[in-house]
Parts: structure tokens; sequence; C-alpha cells
């Protein structure tokens, strides 16, 4: 099927091309990394996760958002999302293979990665994040793949694929709680310690996953004959909703929590994030602008005349999709080292190298994303949309 | 494979025969090769360290504590405070104990460096996350190892550790050792691997007490907290020590005097 | 055959370039190395013997110095017993290289012909040669 992706207009290839170039610029990039070490990154002895695990940590919530399509269409047979399912699966896909990437060009010692294998873990949360990870990856490699593939023989997929969709059901909140206990589980680390850090991983990314699908969607209805439908855009609009203020009243749930109780430690990484410490505050202008977005977001979602047009509903998602990206693809990480576990302040922005490479990650997993999703929708066009179970 | 096994027997047994002389047929017994402890070692359950700050009279006798331990280890010394290697190293007293800050402290300690270091904790959030079992705690004596040849640099475990007494090598370190001081009985690191205070297993290995210990004069003592009759446990029961956060649960294993000392207060 | 021509020189383009390496090669023979065990320290020894004999040194020194340094980092037994009895610090700098100072003549120069690339020197320090 994968042949599929070879057939393109002009359009398509300059879309490839472009992703091509940008991964390759990133893997220049990397090529330095690997011949000099971290250092070339913006990241320090204080700040010793930054751009890349915050990246990593936003894409394991936009794998795990495939499951928003997949469990309405399964397990309660909505059957408007049954034409966008696959899209949903082809999404989680290159967000997995982008978290793995991200992890990988995170490594100090990247040649050493198979250590993880080799001398395996239980304690570290990390050894069971590759676990869930890697199963997540083949859930949906196989049951996207299957069900495509009957598709385009206009059959009903096989049985046995059956308590795989169930299985990558379960398995997709698992891949983002477990995401959720690298943080939620280090002592030291106020901003980070949280019993709702889960939840709030799990309610931003199904906030975000389906924005990005619902824009992914749009895109494809205008540039290929296959339609996902009005309802199937409608109803994902309405997750991006709740899922978003959700996350917005999570959020307001910790700043309660620090600022009441008044406990210095919980307070610190929120005056940092958003007010800055003795003048030092780069990323306040960052979060200011993710709070603006989301505010905006839901007051235009909350109206369902104005969710109900697609050009302000695919407006809203790319405002909570930037909002959430800023929030958990980067302060979320650096907030919880700034202050340093000897309060003092080491601020970090990320170099160009190191945006460069996490740019290429992305553009890896667009190239892919591209492909994956040009053999569906060119199936799609073909029978039509509907997917039989 | 027949031919190698002979070869091997046989020049094993001849190195036996002349290299021995009168152990000779003692020696000619072929064993397998074992591994045992340096018989020198120090043997204790639970190394730990009493830090005296008052006990240090000049900067000069700080400075030297640090300066021995990073010249044994072949700590490189690189300028940008970002990319920082550091093993032991000074904060101030409100930067090291910071749930102690009180603007009406005592400007004696305030504005104090205080030695610090890892902790050797008893329970070890960096152990705890390390997804490769590159920093374990050794059974035997409670210190926090690093195994460098291992470490991925994945640096959840400076992520882990609530004193920042870890270091990533964010860059190759060897362009900033000084050659002139290079031990050339320790290695140096890579680049892309975490490291840290290892108690100078190194020299407890064959019976000396840690660099840092010894270089104090008396102001930094070593022994084994689980041993009643031990140095550090006399001290512990004579005078006030605090431990760095201790409610976060990690017992850590170095302890600090603050006053309380015959002496405490006379060295500023 | 279809597009026959282009298979055939997709073929032809991809035998060269994986043949490349051993055209270029020909004639250029390797002599076999020679690890040179020349040092002060070797030759004050009265026999010269390693930690086990030559030819298992030969055979299982990576895998030793594998075994010595779990052993000594993640163990704490420094302390090699060999098979002859004799105890020896288990080292690669201070006691390999105390014998063998010439890294040069004896690991390279093996290492290089076989094509093996051990990062040990990344952080192990090579003593000072010609010294």
């Amino acid at each position: 099927m994968l042949e599929r992706a070879l057939n393109g207009g002009k359009l398509y290839w300059t879309w490839i091309g472009f992703l091509l170039a940008v991964f390759g610029v990133g893997f220049l990039f990397y090529l330095q990394q690997w011949n000099v070490g971290l250092g070339i990154t913006g990241m320090s002895r204080d700040v010793s996760w930054g751009f890349y695990i915050s990246q990593f940590t936003f894409l394991v919530g936009i794998a795990a958002s495939g499951v928003m399509v997949v469990l309405p269409f399964y397990l309660h047979d909505y059957k408007a999302f049954g034409r966008i399912t696959i899209l949903g699966e082809f999404l989680a896909i290159p967000a997995v293979i982008m978290c793995v990437t991200f992890i990988v060009v995170d490594l100090g010692q990247p040649y050493r990665a198979m250590n993880v294998i080799f001398h395996p873990s239980p304690s570290s949360i990390l050894f069971y994040d590759t676990i869930v990870l890697n199963g997540y990856l083949l859930l949906n490699l196989l049951v996207g793949w299957t069900c495509l593939h009957a598709e385009k023989k206009s059959i009903a997929p096989p049985k046995w694929v059956k308590p795989f969709i169930i299985l990558s059901i379960i398995w997709a909140p698992s891949i983002h709680t477990v995401t959720a206990f690298i943080y939620a589980g280090i002592p030291g680390k106020h901003f980070w310690l949280t019993a709702v850090m889960a939840a709030r991983f799990l309610a931003s990314a199904f906030a975000s996953g389906p924005a990005l699908l619902l824009i992914l969607a749009l895109i494809v209805r205008k540039f290929s004959k296959f339609d996902p439908g009005s309802e199937a855009i409608q109803t994902l609009g309405k997750i991006v909703t709740y899922c978003m203020i959700l996350n917005v009243f999570l959020l307001g749930l910790e700043l309660f929590t620090a600022f009441y109780s008044g406990i210095p430690g919980h307070m610190h990484a929120w005056e940092y994030l958003y007010a800055g410490i003795d003048g030092k505050g780069v990323l306040v202008p960052l979060m200011w602008l993710s709070a603006i977005l989301a505010a905006v977001s839901i007051s235009m979602l909350v109206f369902p005349q104005v969710r109900k047009n697609e050009t302000l509903l695919a407006i809203a998602c790319v405002c909570v999709f930037f909002s959430l990206w800023i929030d958990k693809g980067f302060g979320l990480v650096v907030g919880g080292f700034v202050p340093n576990s000897f309060e003092q302040v080491t601020e970090y922005w990320p170099t160009l190298a190191e945006f460069s490479i996490a740019m290429g990650v992305w553009a890896l997993g667009f190239l892919i994303l591209t492909v994956l999703y040009k053999v569906a929708v060119s199936i799609k066009e073909e029978s039509g949309g509907e997917a039989i179970h | 494979m027949k031919i190698e096994r002979r070869e091997f027997l046989k020049l094993a047994g001849l190195s036996a025969i002349f290299g021995l002389g009168g152990t000779a047929i003692a020696a000619s017994v072929q064993q397998t090769p074992s591994y045992i402890p340096d018989p020198k070692e120090l043997t204790g359950k639970r190394w730990a360290l009493v830090i005296n700050m008052d006990k240090f009279k000049t900067d000069a006798d700080v400075k030297r504590v640090i300066e021995v331990c990073h010249t044994k280890h072949n700590v490189p010394n690189i300028p940008n405070p970002k990319q920082e290697v550091k093993w032991i190293f000074t904060e101030m007293m409100e930067n090291v104990f910071p749930e102690q800050q009180d603007k009406y402290l005592t400007e004696h300690y305030k504005h104090m460096p205080f030695l610090t270091l890892c902790n050797h904790c008893a329970n070890p959030p960096c152990v705890r996350v390390c997804p490769t079992q590159a920093t374990f705690k050794r059974k035997s004596d409670g210190i926090v190892m690093m195994d460098m040849h291992r470490c991925i640099g994945c640096r959840f475990c400076m992520a882990g550790c609530p004193y920042g007494a870890r270091s990533l090598n964010w860059i190759d370190p060897r362009p900033y050792l000084d050659p002139k001081k290079i031990n050339p009985e320790f290695p140096t690191r890579m680049k892309g691997v975490v490291e840290k205070c290892t108690l100078c297993y190194e020299l407890i290995a064959v019976g000396k007490i840690p660099a840092c210990a010894e270089a104090s004069n008396g102001a930094i003592v070593f022994g084994d907290l689980e041993d009643p009759k031990s140095e550090v446990r006399k001290v512990l029961a004579e005078t006030y020590t605090i431990r760095r956060k201790p409610e976060l649960g990690t017992r850590p294993s170095v302890y600090y005097v603050i006053g309380g000392m015959k002496d405490a207060g006379k060295g500023a | 055959m279809y597009n026959g021509g282009k298979i055939i020189l997709g073929l032809i383009v991809f035998i060269g370039l994986m043949a490349a390496p051993f055209i270029f090669g020909l004639g250029k023979g390797n002599a076999k190395p020679n690890p040179s065990i020349d040092t002060p320290a070797i030759k004050a020894m009265e026999k010269k013997q390693c930690v086990e004999a030559k030819a298992v040194m030969k055979t299982e020194h990576m895998k030793m110095l594998n075994d010595w340094r779990d052993s000594v980092v993640r163990d704490g037994k420094r302390l090699y017993v060999a098979t002859d009895g004799k105890k020896y610090d288990m080292s690669l700098q201070n006691t390999c290289m105390k014998c063998h100072s010439n890294k040069a003549q004896f690991c390279d120069k093996c290492h290089i012909y076989v094509g093996a690339k051990p990062y040990c020197w990344d952080c192990h320090i090579a003593p000072k040669e010609g010294a």
C-alpha cells in the first residue's frame, strides 16, 4: 500500500521536499551534537532537561489522544468517527516515533541507549515508559495497517484484530500516565510533585491531540476528495472544548494548593514562570501567551455557534494546540528545575542548534504522518471513506 | 579449540612451575580465577560524613578540601557555570538549607559557605530513577556509586537528586583538566555521562579515608553510622547536627554541625 | 525485462560500491600486527608473564577487562586471584598499563589492524609514551 505515497502532485512533493530540508538541517546539527556533546544546547547543570524532553512529553500526549476517536468508534459504535479512526491511529504512530527520537537525541551517550534493555531497572519509570511507548507503537501499526488493508479490499477487518483494538484503548492512557509519573514521583521538585499531574497530562493531551487531529482533518478535506465528515469534526470540537476546560481547571487546582498553602517551594516555580524571580524571567512572555491563548480558545469554544463555524473552530483549535504546546512542551519541564535545589535561578533557553534538532524531529514526524495520511486518504477516496467493523 | 586449550594448560602449568619456585607445588594446582576485596579495605555498614564548617578557619581551608578532591578525581575546571562539573563545592548556608532562610539568622551562618556534596542517601531517588542501574547503592557500605561505563546520559538522576549533587559532562571534560595536575591513577570521564562524589570508594578499598575528610584537619569526620563506637556516632551524640532536606525521606548520610561544638563560632 | 537497462545499471553501480573497499585495497597487503612488549617494566621482569597466559590474554583480554570493571565498580572486589594464585589489582591504568606502558605499540597496533575501537581511552588515561 505504501506505493500510494509516491503518487502526488507538485504541492505534495514540495511539502515533502520542505520536510526533508528541515530534517536535513536538524540532522546536520545533530551531527554537531554527536561530536561536541549536549553542550551545544542551552541546558545546564541546573536545568538538565530542556526542549527535547518537553517535546517528548507533549508528544506522548498527542500519541495517547488517538484513543479519543478510537474509543467512541469501537466501544460505542459512534459511526461518525468511522471515517477518521484511521487518522487518529496514523497520528499516533509518528507521534510515538517522535517521542522515541526526542529521547534518543536527548541522551548524552546515545549509542548506549540499549543499556535500558540490557540492564532493565524496574524501579525506574523510564523502564516502563520504554515498554508502553514501544508497545503502543506496535499496537497502532498493527491495528491501523490491518484495518486499512481490509478497507482497501472492502471487507470487514479480521476478527483477531479486535482484542488488539481494545488493548490499544486501554494502553493509550497508560503511556501518558507513565510519562506523568516520570515527573510526579520525584522528591524535591515541588512543581512536579503533584497527584493531579497524570490527570492534567491526560486532560491536556485529550485537548491538544484532538485539536491537532481536527486541523489535520480539515486539511485532508481541503486537499483531497476524502471528507472526514462535519459530524466527526463537530464532535472533535466538543472533545477539545471539554478537555481544555478540564485542563485549565486542573491548572487552577495547582495554583490554589500552591498559593493558598503559601508554601514557598510550591509557589516558586509558578512565580518564576509567570512573573520571573529576581528580574530573571525569559519564559514569562511565553507563559502569558499560553495563558492568553487558553483563555481565547475557551471563550470561543464554549459557544456552539462559534464551533459550528469551521474556520473559527479551526482558529480555536490552533490556539489550544499552541497554548498547550507552550505549557507542556516547554514551561512544565523547565519550571520544575527553576529555582534549582539551592533556590537559585538559572535560566534556560534553547540554542539555535537545539531548536533546529527539535524541528528536525518534528519534520521527521510530519514526514511519516504525510506518507501515512497519503496512503490512508487515497484508499478512503476509493472506498468512499466508511470503515466497516 | 583443542589446540588453544592444550596450549593454555601447558603455558599455565609452565608458568606455575618456573614462576613460583618454592611454592611451586601448592601453586601448580590450577585454580579458577576469582575476585576478592582488598584485605586492607575499610569495612562499615553505612559510611557517613559529619561536616563542621566552624572548624574551617579560612576560605583557603575550604578551597584546599575542594582542590584535593577535584585533583584526585580529575574533575575538570569548566569556566561556564552552566556546564560545570563538581563533586564537592560550596554554597551559602541559606542556599544549602533554603528552608532555614530567615532574615534574622545570625550573619555568621547566613552567608557562610557550606561544603556540599553527594549525601549518599540511605534512600536515594537518583538510584530509584536510573533506567540502567548505572548509579546504584552498594549494599555492603551504602555508598551511592556511579558506573560511568553504563551511564547513558539521560539525566533522570540529575532531576531526581534534590541536592544538586550531580553533573553531566556536557562537553568533553579533558581539555579542562590542568595537564600538570592530572592524576594518572584515576580515570577522567567522557562527554555525555553523569558524575558525582563516590565517597572515595577507591581509597576506602585500600584502607584510606575519603580525601576531603583527610584534608580537612578534622573539620570533616568520616565513619560508620551503624557502628555505635564510630567517631561519627560520637559527634552525633554530643552535638546538634542537621541534614539537608530530611523531610524528603532520602535519609542523607552527610550531617552538618551547627554551633554547639566547643569551638563553634571561633572560626569566622 | 521491464526496465531492464535501469536494473542492470543499478546492479552494476551497487556491486561497484560494495566491492570498492576490496578493489582499492588490492595489492596493499596488510602485515600482521606484532604488538611489542618492549617496555622497561617488562624488560625488568625475570619471567615475562602477564596475569594469565599469553594465549588466554590474546583471546580473552576484552572479556576480562569487562569482568574486571564490573567487579571493581559494581561489586567492590578489586583483587584478581589469577590461575596461578597470584593477586593483582584489577586496574587498567594502574596494573595493565604499568607494564604495557607502550599503548601505541601494544594496544593500538592490533586494534587498528582489526578495526576495533575500544572507548577505554576516552576516560582511562594512557601512559605518557617515550617517558
